[in-house]
């Protein structure tokens, strides 16, 4: 489980968000939504120790990712996967290696069971034939797609989405949220996807953080959403183009 | 507050670039970690540099060659003494500062611009939640490869550039290959090499040290990238500047 408690986080004089708390239960898909620049991606960050806060908590598992040692907090960010919002994919490498890159250096594994294993991350994901292209041959969708084969490569607890749908068509981004649920039952992963796509949340996520006004504004189960008295969140959800009633009734 | 003040900004960047080298210097000995990187960058500053290395000398024993002959066009001086003062100039000075100076714009460049396209693009955070080191991982080899290599390409530049001067002299018709060599060799000192490879030490590790930091703690798209670039290179060649005098002051 991983639990955040009273973070806070600016940067310079920029408050971002203040007083943040919630928990992600084990198991489940959470969505942060929120704004554009209202800082969702900034708490992703937080969550592996990427990002420092100025004052608060993450506890995974119980231990503050903050007060580890470099060598403690490397081992538990091998417990995350991140799928990054560009992919991040090494674009001096082919997708092969980009996803064989972690097995590499973090395991003993042999030129074979490397093999298997890439090509079994890459037909989860529905691109075995991509193996051998070039990064920069990859459309918006694939990279994304070869970004989430390698986030599970090591077999993570915990998977985090930065704006997994954002960019694609909407057929692209149907097939990213079949993804995630079926890395969520099938990996039985705890699931962490920052979105401001209504649609992606109601499709994967069972509980929503909705992060406005520089603090949490609210949180909860996704079908109690359309129930909140948050006049922000309902707006939020009601500017989307999505029809949440149609969806979530 | 106190980050208004003048020179703050600077005296934290400072701050920023001695934190860095710092855990580089942590980091130097995770060797597995770099060390498939570390021979990729010995043949980038090292071999891809020796095109440029092999004009920079040719040119600069050549023209210095030209313009000596044109200072000390009088019969008061032997004809060797032009092959002493380009040789002593080129080994002592010029092998080492325009080579460093050429460098910080090709090898500097390329680190900066690499690194700051890895950081805006999130490859380094990547790399950081994979539970890799990225300090260890992108700037010590980078370092390390400039600490070897600068010195390999001071001796290229240096035998280059003697040649570059003894050609055009010969050429030239100011005075014949052999007579240019007796007079390199009359005033050839063993310090004077010692000198050209503690300053292309220094050199290549001003110019990969800022270059990495730079590219490292790029911020802001395309164009943070180009600004990170552009400042490397600024700033490597002043550091250079400023590391020859001082070394000067301190060691001649």
């Amino acid at each position: 489980m991983i639990e955040i408690k009273n973070l806070t986080k600016s940067f310079g004089d920029n408050l971002v968000w203040r007083d943040v708390s919630f928990e992600i239960q084990d198991g489940e898909t959470t969505a942060v939504i929120g704004k554009s620049g209202c800082g969702k991606s900034v708490l992703l960050k937080h969550l592996n120790a990427l990002l420092y806060p100025d004052e608060g908590t993450v506890l995974v598992d119980g231990k503050c990712v903050f007060e580890l040692s470099y060598s403690e907090l490397r081992k538990v960010r091998q417990r995350f996967g991140i799928l990054f919002q560009g992919g991040a994919l090494f674009d001096s490498i082919s997708t092969f290696e980009n996803i064989a890159f972690p097995l590499r250096y973090f395991t003993d594994q042999g030129e074979e069971e490397i093999e298997h294993n890439v090509l079994e991350a890459l037909s989860m994901v529905n691109l075995e034939h991509a193996a051998e292209k070039s990064t920069s041959a990859l459309s918006g969708g694939m990279r994304k797609r070869v970004g989430l084969a390698r986030a599970i490569i090591l077999k993570p607890d915990y998977l985090l989405y930065d704006e997994p749908t954002s960019g694609l068509d909407p057929r692209t981004s149907e097939e990213i949220n079949e993804l995630i649920n079926e890395m969520a039952d099938s990996l039985e992963i705890t699931s962490v996807v920052i979105t401001h796509d209504m649609h992606s949340v109601l499709e994967v996520a069972e509980r929503v953080a909705f992060l406005d006004e520089q603090k949490l504004s609210w949180f909860g189960k996704t079908e109690d959403m359309k129930h909140s008295d948050n006049k922000n969140l309902i707006d939020f959800i009601s500017a989307s183009e999505y029809q949440i009633n149609s969806k979530s009734a | 507050m106190i980050s208004n003040l003048p020179g703050a900004a600077g005296l934290k960047e400072f701050g920023q670039y001695a934190q860095l080298l710092y855990q580089a210097l942590r980091s130097s000995t995770e060797f597995s970690t770099y060390r498939k990187n570390l021979f990729q960058e010995f043949v980038k500053v090292g071999y891809e540099s020796i095109p440029i290395i092999f004009l920079v000398g040719i040119f600069t024993g050549a023209v210095l060659t030209l313009q000596t002959a044109y200072q000390l066009d009088t019969d008061i001086y032997p004809s060797t003494i032009i092959g002493s003062i380009v040789a002593q100039s080129i080994l002592i000075e010029l092998a080492a500062v325009i080579s460093a100076l050429v460098l910080a714009g090709k090898v500097g460049a390329r680190i900066s611009t690499e690194l700051g396209t890895m950081r805006v693009s999130e490859q380094i955070d990547a790399l950081e939640s994979m539970g890799f080191n990225s300090v260890s991982f992108l700037v010590v080899p980078r370092i390390l490869a400039g600490l070897c290599m600068f010195p390999i390409l001071y001796i290229t530049a240096g035998v280059f550039g003697i040649i570059g001067g003894v050609t055009a002299g010969a050429l030239d018709g100011i005075l014949p290959a052999a007579e240019f060599m007796e007079g390199a060799r009359a005033f050839f000192f063993e310090s004077d090499i010692i000198f050209g490879f503690i300053k292309s030490i220094v050199f290549g590790f001003v110019i990969t040290s800022i270059s990495c930091f730079k590219g490292y703690y790029a911020f802001g798209g395309a164009e943070g990238v180009g600004t990170a670039t552009t400042q490397a290179t600024v700033l490597s060649c002043i550091f250079v500047l400023l590391s020859d005098f001082a070394l000067a002051a301190i060691l001649l």
